[in-house]
Order: structure tokens, then sequence, then C-alpha cells
């Protein structure tokens, strides 16, 4: 083990849903740690996590406080849920703030079906979306890239996509950064990142990353408001599903992580407590490298799902004899919870450009934000928060308390609490999946092992996540969504 | 080749520890270790392909860490697992030759587990002690 104990903070409380590390915790913070949850959820914290999150607190021209979500729990770096803004001229950028999993995320699409029209064909479309939306280890994708191509993808993102027919119009103002985020430059992307992402489009990747067909039960709208400016009506059947920028991604990640270790503490004299968290100053040219290499990861991503939204529709269509169309199939949302982004904000009494990083973090912009779609700029943006196969997910809005608190900021999901290791001790595939099926959810795998892996036990109580974000004010509850069909990588 | 997965390193991802008497032992181990993570059998995996590798490095915990990334590279790139690796590591640990012997991955022979993507930092260590080099590795699934 190489890990030093980690000393339990003793927490200053703010409020019932955020507690605070002081920084006295350790002499080179320079800013408090926040944790943003229940007593419940702190309580049940792994230590690295606040290890983590004050380790981020030591980064030069960190603002206000370094942040963790209510779904928390130790990462790389940054725990997953950390949040933390930076100066845009004194602070730094680090990989390890925005994950390996460049813009790893989800996207919600409605249907105009009902939980009747679809249950005896559920099945059938399972089968067929396991056969079209390939996932687990080493699966390829139906679209075959050159290197100069697939270099023209990553600056266009979803909008190359629609080029190909492979979408709405509609999709890239319904996405994050319309889909294609400015300033992605391909040239300060290796020849290795492009080689491992050239078969991964319109693919799912293992691990968590899902898609799934689930059910709006009436009792389940909380905002009914809310819900139908989304789209959403009781019974209806949704689909939802979390992917990334699969190797892609992973490869930027690792070229810089490298570039930074090499050149942090030599050129730029930064030291810091954990080599995951490697930086370097946002505005030197290694950092400036960085930024538009991850914006081609948050690109291909983007790019990644609207293939695979692509695939949906043409299977909903063949199964139900229906265009997409006809069957209303309207993205929500996509959000992305692995990124880096230049952000204004009001801070000390001045608007001013900070760059947030969020790893496992969503953003959960307010009412009134420019960014959020016209339709949607009244309520605040749709928050998709994926939690696990077995308990249901949710459609959350952001709220002007995230502008003011969390950097626009919440959760993005349930959050882990047992190992893989301990989930396949605890639980079989096969069993799972009979057991699954027996409650109303069918589950197509490509791997027992990971399927046990991914059981409902092995993760938070999304309700205990998603009421901490509720109740501290950092988004607000609109719709909870319950499994009927799975697919897992 | 021993290496056992371990638990309290990481909540979400898969975290192993690999010993050997020679840095060619623990590397070899540390790459079973890895394909491990992805297919239930390594046994299964048949020598078809082999692959010559030539890395060097600062120093020999630089240069595991990039001979593991080597192998989640060739993965993704080829789609080759490898059942098998030999290393030929120089005295000071900074270079290494290395015959990987394997084949394009197929689940309808190889039951496929989890995708490893990335070889992280995270308590990443190599060590020796007595006559033991023992390393230590997370991987980001």
């Amino acid at each position: 083990m190489h890990f030093k104990p980690v000393k339990k903070p003793e927490f200053k409380k703010i409020s019932d849903y955020v507690w605070e590390i002081p920084m006295s915790y350790k002499s080179e913070m320079r800013v408090p740690a926040r944790i943003y949850a229940s007593k419940k959820l702190l309580d049940g914290m792994d230590l690295q996590v606040f290890d983590q999150v004050t380790n981020v607190a030591t980064l030069p021209g960190i603002i206000n406080h370094a942040l963790c979500m209510p779904d928390g729990h130790s990462g790389y770096g940054f725990p997953i849920g950390g949040v933390a803004a930076f100066d845009a001229e004194e602070g730094v950028i680090s990989p390890g703030g925005v994950g390996f999993d460049i813009n790893c995320g989800m996207r919600l699409v409605t249907t105009n079906l009902t939980y009747d029209d679809v249950k005896p064909k559920l099945k059938e479309l399972v089968d067929l979306l396991f056969d079209r939306v390939p996932a687990g280890v080493g699966s390829e994708g139906f679209v075959k890239f050159k290197a100069p191509e697939f270099r023209e993808m990553i600056e266009t993102g979803a909008k190359w996509c629609l080029e190909k027919g492979w979408g709405w119009e509609e999709d890239l103002r319904r996405t994050e950064e319309e889909g294609c985020i400015a300033g992605a430059d391909e040239s300060k992307v290796s020849d290795r990142a492009v080689t491992r992402g050239l078969n991964q489009i319109g693919t799912l990747g293992s691990g968590n990353h899902y898609l799934e067909i689930q059910v709006v039960k009436p009792e389940n709208i909380v905002d009914a408001a809310a819900a139908k400016t989304f789209g959403i009506f009781p019974n209806q059947v949704v689909v939802m599903f979390h992917c990334g920028s699969r190797g892609f991604g992973h490869q930027v990640a690792t070229d810089y992580l490298q570039v930074f270790l090499d050149v942090m503490e030599k050129k730029y004299g930064i030291k810091i407590l954990d080599r995951e968290l490697a930086c370097a100053p946002f505005t030197s040219p290694e950092g400036q490298d960085y930024f538009a290499a991850m914006k081609c990861g948050l690109n291909m991503s983007f790019a990644n799902r609207q293939v695979i939204l692509h695939r949906i529709r043409e299977c909903f269509s063949k199964v139900f004899g229906k265009s997409a169309e006809e069957l209303e199939m309207h993205q929500v949302y996509d959000v992305a919870h692995n990124t880096a982004k230049l952000e204004e904000y009001d801070v000390d009494g001045k608007r001013t450009k900070v760059l947030v990083h969020r790893k496992g973090a969503t953003r959960a912009f307010g009412p009134g934000r420019v960014e959020v779609p016209a339709e949607f700029r009244s309520t605040g943006q749709p928050v998709i928060i994926g939690g696990s196969m077995e308990t249901g997910s949710y459609l959350l809005a952001g709220t002007d308390g995230a502008m003011k608190e969390t950097w626009g900021s919440t959760a993005h999901g349930s959050g882990r609490t047992m190992s893989r290791t301990q989930a396949k001790q605890m639980f079989h595939g096969e069993t799972l999946q009979k057991d699954m099926a027996a409650k109303g959810i069918y589950v197509k795998t490509v791997s027992y092992a990971g399927l046990a892996e991914e059981a409902g036990k092995a993760y938070k109580d999304i309700d205990e996540v998603i009421d901490a974000a509720h109740n501290a004010g950092i988004s607000r509850k609109v719709v909870k969504f319950v499994p009927i069909g799975n697919i897992k990588g | 080749m021993p290496w056992k997965f371990v638990e309290g390193i990481t909540v979400a991802d898969v975290a192993f520890e690999a010993t050997g008497r020679s840095l060619d032992d623990v590397f070899s181990a540390s790459a079973e270790a890895v394909t491990a993570t992805m297919v239930k059998e390594v046994k299964s995996l048949r020598p078809i392909v082999k692959k010559e590798l030539e890395l060097s490095a600062v120093s020999p915990e630089q240069l595991l860490h990039d001979f593991l990334e080597e192998l989640v590279y060739l993965k993704d790139a080829e789609l080759l697992l490898f059942g098998r690796t030999v290393t030929t590591i120089k005295k000071d640990g900074k270079s290494l030759t290395a015959s990987l012997y394997g084949e394009k991955l197929n689940p309808k022979r190889h039951e496929l587990l989890v995708d490893v993507k990335a070889v992280t930092w995270h308590g990443f260590s190599l060590k020796k002690s007595g006559r033991e080099w023992r390393a230590t590795a997370v991987l980001d699934v």
C-alpha cells in the first residue's frame, strides 16, 4: 500500500447539505474545500475523497473553494464529483480535473410511446439495440475512418454527423456547446490518440457505460411544468445513455499528463501532492495545447453520442414501423460531466472568465443563461443524472443556487460505494440478470462479470444523492425514470 | 507469474499488485494482470501474433508505466491482447525490448470482462524490497 493514512477532517457545518474542510487541514491549501452532501452521504464517503479534494485546494489560481458533489467518491487527482474554478490568467489547467474519459456524458431522448406500447416489443427492441450499438472490450462502430477524416470530425463534433445525415438540426441546439466546442485543434492531438479512436465512434464501451430504456411513472413526476417543458409526460418511454470519448479521450489525457509531469516543476516551479494532479499554467503553451486537444476529446464524444442516437432512432423505427419523426424521438439534452470550460461568473462583484473543471460533475446552469437553449432558458438547463441499472435515473433542472455556489455544477450519478472485486464476490451476473427480469428489467450484456460489477447495491442510493443536490439548491428535481431495458458493455 | 487484484486502493476501478525476482519477471506479471482485467482466461489467448517492442524511459517506474500503456494502446489500435510477454530489460532498468505473443480479441473465443482504458499514476509504484520487485498500479476501466 502506498497511501498515507488519511486523517478524517473536522468539518465545519455550513448548512445541512454543505460541509467545509478548513485550510488548516493541510498547510498547502490555498482555499477551503466544501462537500455538498447530507450527513449520511458525508459519513459514507471514503476518506480519500477528503484527501483528494483538499489536494485540489492546493492548486495555483483556484478560486473560492475546491468542491465535491453529493455523489463524490475517490478518483485520481480530483475526486469523482470534483469541481474547481481557476483564474484564467493566474490559474492552472489539469487533466486530473477533467478525467481520462474526456466528455463522458449523458444523453436523453423522448418518444411518444407509453409503457403499454413498448412492453410487448421490449425484448425485440433491446436485442436490436444490443446488436446495433456495440459495447464491451474492443467493440467497433459502423463508421469506418481514415485518420484525416477522423481529424476533421474531432474539430467539428456532432456537426460532422449531421453532414452525414446522422441527426436532426435540433439535436445540436440541445447539446452542450451545440455539439461542437470552439477552439478544438486536431494538430495538438497525437497520431496514437487518433489510431486508438478510429473504430470507436458509435460504441458504448464498458464499465459503467450503458444504454437504457426507461419509463416515466406518473408518481415520479416532481415538477410537472418543467417536465412538460422538457417534453416529458406520464407513462412515457424514454431512452438514456452514458458513454464518452473511448480510447481516444484516454490517450489525449495520458499524453498530456506526461507532458505536464515533465514541465510542471522544472519549467513552472509548480509542486503538487499527487502526480494525477499534474498541471500547467492555463496560459502556458502546454496548457493551451492540452485545452485545444481536450476540446477534440469533447467533440469526439459529442459525435459518438450523436451516432448512437442515430442508431437508436433506426432501431425504434424498425421495431415500431414508424419513422423516428413520427415517434417524436426528440433529444431532451446532452450533458458532459468530464470537462474543463471557460465560463463567466460574478466573482467579487466583477464579471470574470474562469476555467471550470468538472470531473464527474454535471453543468447545471440556472434560468437565464444564454448557453441554455431558448426553449429551456426560463426553466434552467436540463441535467441528466444516471443511476444504477436497478434503481433509476433522474432529470433535474439547473438553478441559481448552482450559479452562486458551485460554478453552475451538480452531481453526475449515484457514485460507487463498493469496489468491482467486492461486487463480483457478492453478485453473480446471470443471477442478477434473472432477478432484474423478475422486476421487469430486460438486460443484455457483453459480460456477466461486468454486469455483476454494476449491481445496484454497488452504488449509493440515487434518491439520497438527488435529495442532497435538490435540498442544497444546486439543482432541482423534475422527474425520476425507472428502467425497463438495459444494454451493458 | 505472481500478481493479484488488491482492494482498498480504488473504489471505481481496478488495482493490482505484481511481484518478481527480477525486473523482467515483475514486468511480465504486471502485463498479465492488465490482460486478466480484460479477459477471463489469459490462457485462452493463442500466440498467433508476435509484436516486438523497444522502449526507453527516465526511470524503471516510468518504463513499466509506458510498457503497460503500450498494451492498452495495442488493444484499441489493433484489437490485440497478449497471453505471454517476454521482456529483456537493461541493467539500469531504463530501457527494454519485449516480445508480445497473442491474438486479435474475439468475443466468441474469449470471455471478455472490462475494458482497460488507461494505466493511471494513482498509487503507481515499482520498488525493490529485499530480493523482490513489487509493482502496484490502478487501471482506469
